[in-house]
């Protein structure tokens, strides 16, 4: 056994921190929560540069085949800044499903654009029942000579607004769940973003006979829900990843606050009621960290994570709202205002716990995995 | 032992409810999330708030369990309690507890017979609107902490310091302010309260906007602000006892447990009108069980808030200030398992503020990210379980 991150691990680590440190302070992701757009393109380019991007894509589609590990690590430093950007979304979310279901053309042709920085992608998936089931998949797909027929409503869809491609969950008869690559400004989709408690791009899409040539399925007919499956653990991995952080600055910016705040003459911090929360708080962020290590490199090493998958998820979310919750409260008023950073965590919390899959789901499938 | 309302009472619920109900069909769009932020934030939500406290001031409704000799009916406080459910099951404004519920209860007891004739009537009538200027920044929790200066000068009291987290104060006409007029005091001797007319020279509002961007609370500077002594409540120096005193006005808490009634029973249809998974979400056996969990809680709460009421009646101030701490602790941390679970029924649909796709006005999303703030300001819930453990159950005292 060995617990520790390598060398390079560390110094990857360290190289994000300081990067978002000096590019996105807090002031500067406020902005970001209050414009249209949600990123900055500039950071966006820079992030390329320093090869964030290409990270894990395999050396042949511009990647340097890096261990998801690595991805993780980057994920844990933009969740302890509350860096708004389309990372998960489009290298995460669609760079995943493009290299496990993509064809060599898809792939070659898109992943080296992603890893460049130059291409936003956006995963519509959930419908209006809000469902995170392949049975709650149920826009049609009507093949039509070379092409196919989009029409319907997606809902929940991140950076839409921003995306230059979509890749689109929807159904074709007699196949199943099937993945579309679609132009995000091809005639006949309206992208609407929607005011969310995260503050963040979370969109609906409506299509309106949006045609799609055939040749852009991705992975073939029938073939949708398996690659959303193989996507599906390593996007929660890199989502609980960046929880993660956001729990470990909450922790350290709570504790920092509970020593220098005074009052009854003595700081906050020393009163027993608050050393508790700090102490679960604790508990919460290492017992959460610790796990998402374990199961980030049973991933890394092909195991099965049929079972921690979801007991991964479902810890991170109550723990990340538990521990922002708890923050709120040992900051006393100034924790519930705009101009304190606090209240990024509160929201993002509550937010990124309805990403792939909200804790009740994640408790129900696990039932599932033990075989119930 | 009886829980009955009696037919006189059950008649007075009959008029106020026909009174909301008729008056919150014209609410604004604005007042549709709820919340303080309906209220404070724009002057939508807020020209409603003026327009039903004038109202509810013409019908004498404001100052129903004041004495008749400031204008009130001496009525009995199970009727605050019932016209406080009414009221809070409408999710209704009109009433500005800071006057209403907390300033007039002082000029009562320690207001002059000059001040209370010139001061109580236009709070009675719905006229005026008053913020609390307590906490500072150094005296949140630790109120006995603040230094704002109030220095008399001949008919004067110059007052110099800042006060934070004013609710309202951008909005209020007046405020009663709790400063040191004893600069070689500390602690909680050496405090007076004021009435101030929020116009006066010298004092500036800044907005401090809520994490959503709301804007509900200010912080209040004072500069060289000329306050009469007459505006001077209750004795010089004595303002702390005279803050402590003001119990007598309804504080079972009954309100917060009567509004998560009505957002439970919201949810109910909700889950009962929308599918997931192609199943009713009231069918979901967890869905039902956290829901269920939920009306225990505002149940055996609301019961509770009849006992203090039933007690503070009586005049059992010991009891009931304990147990009004533990329906304050109890009432904001049941709201915010009400904010929790509504924001988890709706799925998905529980991060969306009130737009045409978020189901219920958007209320889960602003409810989740407002109901922290309750368990923080008031007393907050950790200074509410010492009351509860000093004064409920005798326990020692720690400094
Ligand atoms: C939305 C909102 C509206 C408000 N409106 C008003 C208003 O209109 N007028 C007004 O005067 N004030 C108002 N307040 C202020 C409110 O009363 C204070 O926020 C509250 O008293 C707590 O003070 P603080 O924020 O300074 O927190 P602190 O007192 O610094 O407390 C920080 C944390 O330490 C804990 N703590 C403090 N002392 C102890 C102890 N002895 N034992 C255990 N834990 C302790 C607290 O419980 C809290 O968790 C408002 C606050 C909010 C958030």
């Amino acid at each position: 056994m060995n617990l520790d991150f390598t060398k390079e691990q560390d110094m990857l680590r360290k190289s994000v921190a300081e990067f978002l440190a000096k590019e996105c302070p807090f002031e500067t992701v406020k902005e970001l929560e209050e414009s249209e757009e949600g990123y900055n393109k500039k950071q966006w380019k820079k992030m390329a540069e320093l090869g964030w991007m290409e990270l894990y894509f395999p050396e042949e589609y511009g990647g340097m085949g890096d261990p998801i590990m690595n991805v993780m690590i980057i994920m844990e430093e933009m969740g302890k800044k509350a860096f708004p950007s389309p990372y998960f979304s489009t290298v995460v979310q669609c760079g995943l499903v493009l290299l496990e279901g993509g064809s060599e053309d898809q792939k070659k042709s898109l992943l080296p654009k992603i890893a460049g920085g130059k291409l936003l992608m956006s995963l519509a998936q959930y419908e209006e029942d809000a469902s995170y089931e392949q049975a709650g998949i149920n826009m049609p797909a009507e093949p039509a000579g070379d092409h196919y027929v989009l029409n319907g409503t997606k809902m929940f869809a991140l950076d839409a607004n921003v995306a230059d491609k979509l890749i689109v969950a929807a159904r074709v008869k007699d196949s199943g769940v099937t993945l579309f690559l679609v132009d995000a400004k091809a005639p006949g989709i309206t992208t609407t973003k929607m005011p969310t408690i995260g503050m963040d791009n979370t969109c609906e899409i409506i299509f309106k006979n949006v045609k799609v040539p055939k040749e852009d399925v991705v992975g073939g007919p029938g073939k949708g829900w398996e690659i959303l499956q193989k996507m599906f653990p390593k996007a929660v991995i890199l989502k609980c990843a960046e929880m993660v952080g956001g729990c470990r600055e909450t922790v350290d910016m709570t504790a920092d606050y509970a020593k220098k705040r005074i009052q009854y003459g003595k700081p906050i911090g020393s009163f027993q009621a608050i050393q508790h929360y700090m102490a679960n708080m604790l508990l919460g962020y290492d017992t959460s960290s610790n796990y998402l290590y374990k199961v980030c490199w049973m991933v890394q090493e092909g195991m099965d994570v049929s079972k921690e998958i979801h007991a991964l998820k479902a810890h991170v979310n109550e723990q990340y709202k538990y521990i922002t919750e708890r923050g709120v409260q040992i900051h006393g008023g100034v924790g519930t205002t705009r101009e304190f950073n606090m209240g990024l965590f509160y929201r993002r919390a509550k937010a990124y716990e309805y990403v792939l899959g909200d804790t009740q789901y994640h408790y129900e499938k696990l039932a599932d995995a033990l075989n119930m | 032992m009886d829980f009955e309302f009696t037919k006189e009472q059950e008649a007075l619920r009959e008029e106020f409810d026909e009174f909301f109900r008729k008056e919150m069909k014209h609410a604004p769009k604005e007042w549709a999330e709820g919340g303080l932020e309906a209220m404070y934030h724009t002057d939508e939500g807020f020209a409603f708030h003026d327009q039903m406290k004038k109202k509810l001031g013409k019908k004498g409704w404001l100052s129903r369990a004041w004495p008749k000799e400031y204008g009130g009916q001496d009525a009995p406080l199970i009727e605050q309690l019932i016209f406080n459910e009414v009221h809070a099951f409408h999710r209704a404004p009109g009433v500005d507890n800071f006057g209403v519920g907390m300033f007039a209860p002082t000029l009562m007891v320690g207001g002059t017979e000059e001040q209370k004739k010139r001061l109580l009537p236009p709070i009675a009538r719905g006229e005026v609107q008053y913020c609390q200027g307590w906490s500072e920044p150094d005296a949140g929790s630790d109120l006995a902490n603040l230094s704002t200066q109030a220095v008399r000068e001949g008919d004067y009291y110059i007052v110099n310091g800042q006060k934070t987290w004013t609710t309202g104060g951008h909005r209020a006409d007046h405020m009663f302010l709790l400063a040191r007029t004893d600069p070689n005091s500390t602690r909680s001797r050496g405090l007076s309260i004021f009435n101030v007319k929020m116009d006066l020279p010298g004092i500036e509002v800044r907005p401090i906007l809520y994490m959503d961007k709301g804007h509900i609370t200010n912080d209040v500077y004072f500069k060289d602000v000329k306050i009469h002594a007459s505006e001077l409540v209750g004795k010089e120096n004595e303002g702390w006892e005279l803050t402590r005193q003001t119990m007598n006005f309804e504080r079972s808490g009954v309100a917060g447990f009567v509004e998560g009634k009505r957002t439970i029973a919201e949810l109910i249809d909700y889950a009962k009108a929308h599918k997931r998974n192609g199943k009713k979400i009231s069918e979901d056996p967890v869905t039902r069980q956290k829901i269920a969990k939920l009306f225990i809680g505002l149940e055996v709460g609301q019961t509770l808030a009849y006992r203090i009421n039933w007690e503070q009646q009586k005049g059992g101030l010991i009891f009931a200030a304990s147990a009004a701490s533990e329906s304050k602790v109890f009432g904001s941390e049941l709201s915010q398992q009400v904010a929790n679970v509504s924001t988890e029924v709706l799925g998905m649909y529980g991060q969306l503020e009130n737009s045409k796709w978020a189901p219920m006005d958007g209320k889960a999303a602003t409810h989740y990210q407002f109901c922290v703030a309750a368990n923080i300001f008031a007393g907050s819930s950790e200074v509410q379980r010492n009351l509860i453990a000093w004064v409920g159950l005798g326990l020692p005292r720690t400094k």
